[in-house]
């Protein structure tokens, strides 16, 4: 409750909250307001926005209704984002926790692997991955997923490694628990708040990483996602530049929301360091 | 004589949603030149907050809002930020807790004295270092020209303070703050910096705030006594009369709480040894290149030592002597390299990991910090409950004897449900000790268990720990460098110094007779020796 309190309190977290909730409610309601196909045709290609009350935002090159694709690549966005997340974070927690706890050559080791990972542009390794592995959306959450877990890793390690040694893990130590109930029950959740919010970061890096992936024409061509219509408008940039800004937008305003919540999360499971 | 220094009805107000509104409340203190004026009081009495109101170095939020300090006739309330930062240094002068982190890690100790007369005098760089090598002359530093070059990490702890009174002294000033400077030293070393402050003090006729909570350290120096309690200064005069027969119940309570050096009378030990110790060692290697150029040290060295069943041990010693390594190789937080541990015949340096981890029924530990030995994000339930869980019980009844264990210490067992953050130090060390002993264990290492809290909080733990000790029959080990508490509570002491046992025996004939001069010099350094038998004799006069 009084996480809440401290988060309302400060206005740009609040924006960013709300700005959330309306690219969710976008995905929410696209089914509704789009019940067709968003990639099928659906008029004239290349209608300029509010030109026609069919077509609110116009339509493409090859004549798909944009605002259609704007709502379902909401969903197909925050998904990607989402599971991507997920996936980061948790390689990131094991490896780094394991890490921190173990030391010695358990965190050479891990740490080294981690490095590895680190000194490889990420986005050069997602493009190997996606073409090694294909272009499926599930191949393509994944492959951002692999790629992105290094930082969060070296966060938990560093949270470990300080909580280690704290007199209640010792204390846990001396009761008899074993080393994966003091790592998951006692240090974790102690490690757990920053990197909580670093998780909205790796939110916004994939998501930025998906769009880069599709205006490369490598994402998965079969879904409505914001990258896909960016790459599709590409070809037109120069005269229709409509195509590629509308989903461009979209990504802006939805980076800046998770962005904005993961700076108000901070705050609030931080308050000393906004006094401060 | 009239007095430099005056507080007149000072009152300090705390940012609103705090316990209390005010941390200050009508404060009026004088102190004249050449005295030592004690202010004494238990944490968050707001002794503290006295010397940085006078200092006006109140964090943000915190505000003087009423009464005035006067030094020499003036108002220090009313002066500008400007002229506050000459009176800092060169008339009023403070001197800090930790000399660690109140010293500049990057410059060297003659660089951060000689500042003071860059700040606030004309002098030349070779009269200030002249100046500088002077000061540091004067505190007794060994070898005053490498000190100057030195830099804070390369003295130690004493050395620091010595550097840090040097840089206080270094205008004359007439007013000295002293904020609890021998807190965080050894007891030895608090002797010498004592004896260095009163003869500076005597020399250059200064007048010294000195702030405590240590009534040893007030019967030692204090000309005049001040006790605080909750903001308000609850008694005030000369340290004989307030020592020797202290007119407020707070004073009377503070002064009964603070244990005396003598030990109570022997008791009965029984001669069966519940666990013996023989020969066990840990050292710490650093550094170097393949066993080449190594550092090592001795952290615990050769101790051998016996636990009479249903006794308390006590080891004492100086930061270093290894006492705390010596507790957590009992318990096999760290493993010893050699030598046996044996509990009830069974040898515990031996055992593998998953053996140890059943094992841990029988022996027990009790950390020093109350606040950072429990879980935040766990109930306090939950914590006692969680060794009865691990060892096998099931969930609904370690949570029900949990809550049975907590009237055990003298906590609410409705107050299960709560999280750490909202118990007292006290009674968090009581949490502390009901999860140790859940599990019912023979033997109870305690490490410090009481050196983190106020001294009347202390009395109770110490207290409790002797009630469970009669009541559950628990062998303790018991771990600390407070000789005094030592006292009360042993059976047994053993004296380590650099990872060595230099004597052990009854606790009665080891700090009656000490035979060991280590002993005897840790016994002499203890501050105010004479104020327990003075208490004493006070009582008999009024009787």
């Amino acid at each position: 409750m009084d996480l809440v309190k401290l988060y309302v309190r400060s206005p740009p977290a609040v924006i960013g909250l709300l700005l959330l909730i309306l690219v969710l409610a976008m995905a929410a309601s696209a089914d509704f307001f789009y019940p067709r196909d968003p990639l099928a045709l659906a008029g004239r290609p290349l209608i300029w926005p509010f030109s026609n009350p069919r077509f609110l935002l116009g339509t493409d090159n090859s004549g798909r209704d944009i605002a259609a694709q704007i709502f379902h690549g909401a969903r197909i966005s925050l998904l990607i984002g989402g599971v991507a997340t997920v996936i980061s974070v948790m390689i990131g927690i094991t490896i780094g926790a394991l890490a921190g706890y173990y030391g010695s050559w358990v965190d050479t080791a891990l740490m080294r692997v981690t490095e590895a990972f680190q000194t490889l542009p990420n986005f050069l390794l997602l493009l190997v991955l996606v073409a090694v592995f294909g272009s499926t959306i599930t191949t393509v959450t994944v492959a951002i997923g692999i790629v992105s877990w290094p930082a969060s890793a070296r966060l938990t390690r560093a949270e470990f490694l300080s909580l280690r040694n704290r007199e209640f893990v010792q204390a846990g130590r001396t009761l008899g628990l074993k080393d994966m109930r003091l790592i998951f029950g006692e240090i974790l959740p102690n490690a757990l708040p920053p990197v909580i919010v670093y998780a909205s970061v790796v939110m916004a890096i994939a998501i930025l990483l998906e769009s880069a992936l599709a205006f490369l024409k490598l994402s998965d061509p079969n879904v409505a996602s914001w990258g896909n219509l960016i790459g599709a408008g590409r070809d037109v940039l120069r005269v229709q530049w409509y195509v590629s800004a509308i989903p461009g937008i979209a990504i802006l305003v939805t980076v800046l929301a998770v962005s904005l919540v993961g700076q108000g999360l901070n705050d609030a499971l931080n308050p000393r360091l906004k006094s401060r | 004589m009239s007095p430099i220094l005056v507080l007149d009805d000072v009152s300090v107000k705390l940012p609103a949603g705090g316990d209390r509104s005010h941390a200050m409340e009508k404060v009026s203190l004088a102190l004249a030149a050449n005295e030592i004026l004690c202010v004494v009081g238990e944490s968050g009495s707001g002794k503290s907050m006295t010397a940085n109101a006078i200092m006006r170095l109140l964090p943000g939020g915190v505000t003087i809002d009423g009464g005035r300090i006067l030094f020499e006739g003036r108002d220090l309330c009313g002066l500008g930020e400007a002229e506050m930062r000459k009176v800092r240094g060169a008339g009023i002068a403070m001197i800090f807790q930790e000399p660690m982190t109140a010293l500049n890690p990057l410059r060297s100790i003659g660089d951060q004295i000689g500042e003071m007369f860059e700040l606030h005098t004309e002098l030349s760089a070779a009269e200030i270092k002249a100046r500088t090598l002077a000061l540091l002359e004067e505190v007794r530093i060994p070898d005053p020209a490498l000190a100057f070059k030195a830099y804070p990490h390369e003295l130690s702890g004493g050395q620091r303070q010595r550097a840090m009174i040097a840089m206080a002294l270094a205008l004359d000033p007439k007013v000295l703050i002293a904020d609890e400077p021998t807190t965080a030293l050894d007891v030895t070393t608090q002797a010498q910096i004592l004896k260095l402050i009163r003869d500076l003090q005597r020399r250059k006729g200064t007048a010294v705030l000195f702030i405590t909570h240590d009534f040893g350290v007030v019967a030692e120096i204090a000309d005049r006594v001040a006790v605080m309690s909750k903001g308000h200064v609850v008694e005030q005069g000369a340290t004989q009369a307030v020592l020797g027969n202290p007119q407020h119940a707070y004073t009377r309570q503070l002064i009964a709480a603070v244990p005396p050096l003598k030990a109570p009378p022997p008791r009965a030990l029984s001669s069966e040894p519940i666990m013996t110790i023989a020969h066990v060692s840990k050292t710490y290697r650093t550094g170097g290149f393949l066993g080449r150029g190594q550092r090592v040290t001795h952290a615990v060295k050769d101790v051998s030592l016996v636990l009479p069943k249903g006794a308390t041990l006590g080891i004492v010693g100086e930061s270093g002597s290894g006492k705390s390594t010596l507790a957590r190789c009992l318990v096999r937080l760290i493993d010893p390299e050699s030598g046996e541990i044996r509990l009830n015949g069974i040898d515990l340096a031996k055992l593998s990991r998953e053996e140890m981890r059943s094992a841990t029924r029988d022996i027990q530990m009790v950390f020093q910090d109350p606040f950072a030995s429990l879980n935040p994000r766990r109930k306090a339930g939950e914590a006692v409950a969680q060794g009865l869980i691990v060892h096998g019980m099931a969930r609904p009844e370690a949570l029900a004897r949990a809550k049975e264990l907590f009237g055990l210490v003298g906590l609410d067992p409705a107050s299960t449900e709560r999280y750490p953050h909202e118990f007292s130090g006290g009674q968090r060390q009581r949490i502390g000790l009901a999860r140790a002993l859940a599990l019912e264990p023979a033997v109870l290492v305690a490490d410090e268990p009481v050196s983190a809290l106020d001294v009347s909080v202390q009395a109770q733990v110490l207290k409790l720990l002797a009630e469970l000790r009669e009541r559950l029959g628990l062998s303790i080990v018991f771990i600390t460098h407070d000789l005094r508490v030592a006292a009360q509570v042993c059976d047994l002491v053993a004296v380590m110094k650099s990872g060595e046992v230099v004597e052990s025996g009854p606790i009665g004939a080891v700090f009656g007779e000490p035979q060991h001069a280590y002993t005897q010099a840790l016994l002499a350094s203890i501050p105010g020796r004479e104020f327990g038998k003075g208490q004493r004799l006070a009582e008999e006069a009024t009787a």
